[in-house]
């Protein structure tokens, strides 16, 4: 079993376009029916808009737990306050209360409270489900607004979807990742075989490329780069690829700027089965036949 | 008054918003400017700063004293976050699960815990050519936790200015906060005004946006709405602002023109100044409704 | 000797578990004289540093060796700063923990030279 995880660091690059364009491919080529599709942003999970699948299974997620100051032992001595370097505890209205939100779960104030009239209460912060999509099933998960994404809810939905993997003998989990580089999009790599950056030829994208194929060699991951809207600004991708060249890094190819690829989003399709000749279907296509040769040996270098 | 940008999803112009908003506020009011997006920071690409100053930040991990230290294991009982184990006679500390809290060292009966800073990143500051004073946190490759270095930087204040200069016009802090709707977020909408949020009409853009709406509802903030790309998608933005009382102080349409020139790291107002009275006027939107 | 293996159930018959911090539990048998008892893994729902917290709690059982299928750096580190012997059950993914006290006995298990993985992240 494989597991390839699209990133790019800055967001709105097209990930989740291309994942869904990924899924839809890999359903009608030798994945057949042996692939399965983790959402692994978590607190803009967006694979299920353009895949519309069937819930089969949601399920709370309890995420940290967070301080409960009980008010009929409160002495109001302001002890928790001093101690939270969180800035979590607050005194309202001549009563000392928790902003959950801010509170990082530390119970410093449990300990230092000397009436022990606080306590640590666990938080249901968000939601876990398994659907059924027309490429496979999708792991996905919905974080609450605000809450804390520690890579906890990440490593659960990618650790469910390898199990049904493994269960069902499935060959290819592709994973949509967050963007980023800090916990969340660690716990999409952890554990990936292989991972496509998605990036666009703005001085944003490459800026925030750079830092995203760090991280992903930090944790030794093998990456692939692709070069979104690259049309766009055509200087720029062409910086991309002589930095990756520089750099050792597979630059697999180029999508064309495609106002298909809105479309498709608001048909709730992926763009190559909506309109699979358009610009970016094509190259999509391609590109993919790219990432599968790598998948199926990581050492060779196709044609690009 | 503080400003936050925000959108939810990536990548839909909060940078560009955020940029040309502070650009277009420099000439009249005192600008401070923060790039919250530790993870991914743009806009200094944008408004070229010179960042001459650079601070090392991060959290206050534990260092335990080996002869002071009884093995006792309090220290490990009170961590909430697994980064301190006590087997046998040896003390172990995990700087990567510490969130520096505190609780061990003051829980400590021996006082052999004291503390000393695990780096996780830089707040980098200076000013631009415009006068706009300038800070952004950079978190390091590899670190998990960007919260501490945005707490950092909302605290850093800059150098004042020289005697004799001009101090009319009002203070300005504007915001460019990270994609998503969680924790990083909350924390860089914390004590500010006002939330501006800059979303595409597009599926993936009006579900990321109500994520963004419910925090800055929780908060208490008001906030109003940037449609970018104007043009592309449907019309479900700005029927959800409608029913929701969010708003549309702004829509840029999608043209390549202004695609290519952000592209290569031109602020919108300078690539197309037909847009500086309109960035004008939405930033007397925003002052205006938060003084109402 | 006292020797943890890592299971999921409650009893010398359940099933070899191969995760050590998030192992449902861990059965704690005296290889001298056959006794055994199972315990609860606190550890197995932790927000982060489960093998941290596995490692002490098996230390705290009095565990001098344990059998798991894979170890992190931490869980590594402090098994070893707590002098437990950490051994692997290659291949027995399916056995009860019988089976594995039997290889033990048989001396077919393999110390773990170093951590298995680079560690999991959050969860």
């Amino acid at each position: 079993m494989k597991q390839l995880v699209i990133l790019s660091g800055k967001g709105g690059t097209g990930k989740t376009s291309v994942t869904a364009a990924f899924a839809h491919l890999a359903s009608q080529g030798p994945f057949a029916d042996r692939i399965l599709l983790a959402d692994a942003d978590v607190d803009a999970a967006n694979l299920e808009l353009v895949l519309q699948p069937r819930r089969l299974d949601t399920r709370p997620f309890s995420g940290g737990q967070v301080a409960v100051i009980d008010a009929d032992i409160c002495m109001t001595c302001g002890d928790c306050e001093s101690v939270c370097r969180f800035d979590a505890i607050a005194e309202m209205d001549g009563r000392f209360v928790v902003d959950p939100i801010a509170c990082d779960g530390c119970a410093a104030c449990v300990y230092q409270c000397p009436a022990e009239g606080i306590h640590m209460e666990e938080q249901t912060v968000g939601e876990v489900a398994v659907s059924e999509s027309r490429y496979g099933p999708l792991h996905h998960a919905h974080l609450y607004p605000g809450q804390e994404n520690s890579g906890k809810l990440v490593t659960q939905v990618k650790e469910r979807a390898r199990q049904q993997a493994l269960d069902e003998s499935r060959q290819l989990v592709l994973v949509d990742g967050p963007p980023g580089i800090g916990c969340p999009v660690i716990a999409a790599v952890s554990g990936a075989d292989l991972a496509l950056l998605v990036t666009e030829p703005t001085v944003s994208g490459i800026h925030d490329l750079r830092r995203a194929l760090q991280t992903v060699q930090h944790f030794g991951v093998p990456a692939l780069v692709c070069i979104n809207k690259a049309d766009v600004y055509p200087k720029g991708a062409q910086d991309i690829e002589a930095d990756c060249l520089a750099n050792g890094i597979n630059a697999i190819g180029q999508i064309p700027f495609d106002l298909s690829i809105a479309s498709a989003m608001v048909a709730g399709e992926a763009v190559t089965a909506y309109r699979p000749d358009a610009p970016a279907s094509l190259a999509l296509t391609a590109l993919w036949e790219r990432v599968v040769t790598c998948l199926i040996a990581p050492d060779a270098t196709p044609d690009t | 008054m503080r400003i936050v940008v925000a959108s939810g999803k990536g990548g839909t112009g909060k940078t560009t918003v955020a940029t040309s908003l502070a650009r277009v506020a420099a000439e009249r009011d005192r600008v401070r400017f923060l790039d919250c997006d530790v993870e991914a920071p743009n806009a200094a690409l944008f408004l070229h700063p010179v960042l001459d100053s650079h601070r090392e930040v991060g959290i206050r991990v534990p260092r335990v004293d080996a002869d002071a230290c009884t093995y006792c294991g309090r220290c490990a009982e009170v961590c909430q976050f697994n980064a301190i184990a006590v087997v046998g006679q040896k003390t172990l500390v995990f700087d990567d699960l510490c969130h520096g809290c505190g609780s061990c060292t003051w829980n400590c009966p021996e006082q052999a815990i004291s503390e000393q800073l695990a780096v996780t990143g830089v707040i980098d500051s200076g000013q631009t050519a415009e006068g706009i004073a300038f800070a952004q946190g950079v978190m390091n490759v590899g670190q998990t936790m960007g919260v501490p270095i945005l707490r950092e930087l909302k605290q850093w204040t800059a150098a004042p200015p020289p005697v004799g200069h001009d101090l009319r016009g009002r203070a300005l802090e504007i915001r460019d906060a990270p994609p998503g709707a969680s924790c990083p977020v909350v924390e860089t909408m914390r004590g500010a005004d006002f939330v501006l949020l800059v979303t595409e009409p597009t599926p993936f853009g009006l579900h990321d946006l109500k994520q963004v709406v419910a925090i800055a509802r929780e908060l208490g903030l008001p906030a109003g709405v940037v449609i970018n790309r104007d043009g592309i998608g449907d019309d479900a933005v700005a029927a959800y602002c409608a029913e929701s009382d969010l708003p549309i102080l702004l829509r840029i349409p999608m043209e390549r023109r202004i695609a290519e020139a952000i592209a290569s790291g031109q602020p919108l107002v300078e690539a197309e100044p037909r847009y500086r009275p309109e960035f004008q006027t939405l930033l007397e939107h925003i002052v205006a409704g938060v003084n109402a | 000797m006292k020797l943890a293996i890592s299971i999921a159930g409650q009893s010398l018959d359940s099933p070899f578990d191969a995760r050590f911090g998030r192992a449902e539990s861990f059965c704690l048998v005296d290889t001298d004289t056959g006794a055994w008892t199972t315990h609860a893994n606190p550890a197995q729902s932790a927000s982060g540093g489960a093998g941290v917290q596995a490692a002490q709690f098996v230390a705290k059982l009095g565990a001098q060796a344990v059998v798991s299928g894979a170890y992190g750096p931490k869980a590594y580190d402090t098994l070893s700063a707590a002098n437990i012997q950490r051994l692997l059950a290659p291949g027995k993914d399916a056995c009860s923990a019988a089976d594995i006290l039997a290889s033990f006995t048989a001396g077919q298990l393999i110390p773990a030279d170093g951590a298995s993985h680079g560690g999991h992240h959050g969860g």
